[in-house]
């Protein structure tokens, strides 16, 4: 399913979920500037920002920003050690931002 | 992102005209910006509403000069189906996922009632007022799969008197050169004629149905994305 239809689906039935988006890229990175991830509060996503490389962490991360409340923007690629153990395989670096639906 | 922004998106995105969300990646705020308003917490001057108006009309999503997140929705780019037959019903669905909104054309009901068409949207007329009905424009993808004349031939002259990125028209060599000689008579040049790719689709020896929508889709993608700022 399209991930903002999923996130608006997950919202409007009344659960906690966040949405990540893909800001600036740099290198080769496999998904486009713009590209969606909707995430559950249970860690049901729809949805990438990377073609599988990252998406385990940006979950941990959209499920952080649910409980806070608030948005972060996170890095992941070479120059970032914990991103380098996700590993990004393509060897680019890409910009994520995450933010909860709030009401 | 607010609630009321999410639903301002779907809203906007539903009207499938182009918008932008522009977001502050520090605070989170934001704002949904469309043609005609805006919508959210951003106090937008009307520099930066310049670019990111100028961004939305080239599909440019991006960062700003001042750190602003800007987020361009495009509608989806269509494809017209002509003929409700078989290779449609492969060729539907794989429009469908790669992300085209599809319309099938055909005035033989039985066709369009047997065919799984997937969730395309059919409209069961002549070609001639089904193409006046979807008005293609220059995101708008024309495919005709009926090998009769007097259902592809006045939907291709649609076609070619729209701005329609791609027009493709199933049908071998010889079938393509008598249809060519009867657009000439119809009154289009040459030049008109060289948008038309026929036999369709890419060269991959294609056998089967769905082998063949494989190769028309793979055509349609190298045009659209040719055309891609």
């Amino acid at each position: 399913m399209d991930p903002l239809a999923q996130l608006n689906a997950w919202v409007a039935s009344g659960k906690k979920a966040a949405l990540a988006t893909v800001v600036q890229t740099w290198g080769s990175s496999p998904r486009p500037v713009g590209s969606h991830m909707a995430v559950l509060e249970s860690g049901d996503f729809a949805g990438s920002v990377s073609g599988g490389c990252i998406e385990g962490a940006v979950v941990d991360a959209a499920r952080e920003a649910i409980a806070s409340g608030k948005p972060r923007l996170l890095e992941y690629g070479v120059s970032n050690e914990a991103a380098w153990e996700v590993g990004l395989a393509c060897g680019g670096r890409v910009q994520v931002f995450v933010e909860p639906v709030t009401p | 992102m607010k609630q009321d922004v999410l639903r301002q998106i779907e809203e906007a995105r539903s009207r499938k005209h182009a918008f932008a969300t522009v977001t502050d990646t520090g605070t989170g705020a934001q704002s949904v910006v469309r043609a005609h308003d805006t919508f959210g917490e951003l106090n937008i001057d009307a520099t930066q509403l310049a670019e990111i108006r100028s961004r939305t009309a080239a599909d440019q999503s991006g960062v700003m000069d001042n750190g602003w997140f800007v987020r361009v929705y495009s509608p989806p780019a269509r494809m017209v189906i002509v003929g409700a037959v078989h290779i449609a019903q492969a060729l539907a669905p794989m429009a469908k996922l790669a992300g085209f909104d599809v319309i099938v054309i055909d005035p033989r009901e039985a066709f369009v009632r047997s065919g799984s068409l997937g969730d395309a949207k059919a409209i069961v007329d002549w070609p001639d007022d089904g193409m006046k009905e979807v008005a293609p424009d220059s995101s708008t993808a024309v495919v005709t799969l009926t090998h009769d004349p007097k259902l592809d031939d006045p939907a291709l002259a649609a076609a070619l008197r729209s701005k329609a990125f791609y027009i493709g028209a199933l049908g071998s060599k010889k079938t393509h050169a008598k249809r060519l000689a009867r657009l000439t008579e119809m009154g289009f040049t040459d030049a008109d004629m060289a948008r038309i790719h026929g036999p369709v689709g890419l060269d991959i020896n294609a056998l089967t149905p769905a082998e063949i929508a494989v190769s028309i889709m793979a055509q349609v993608i190298e045009k659209l994305r040719a055309e891609a700022p």
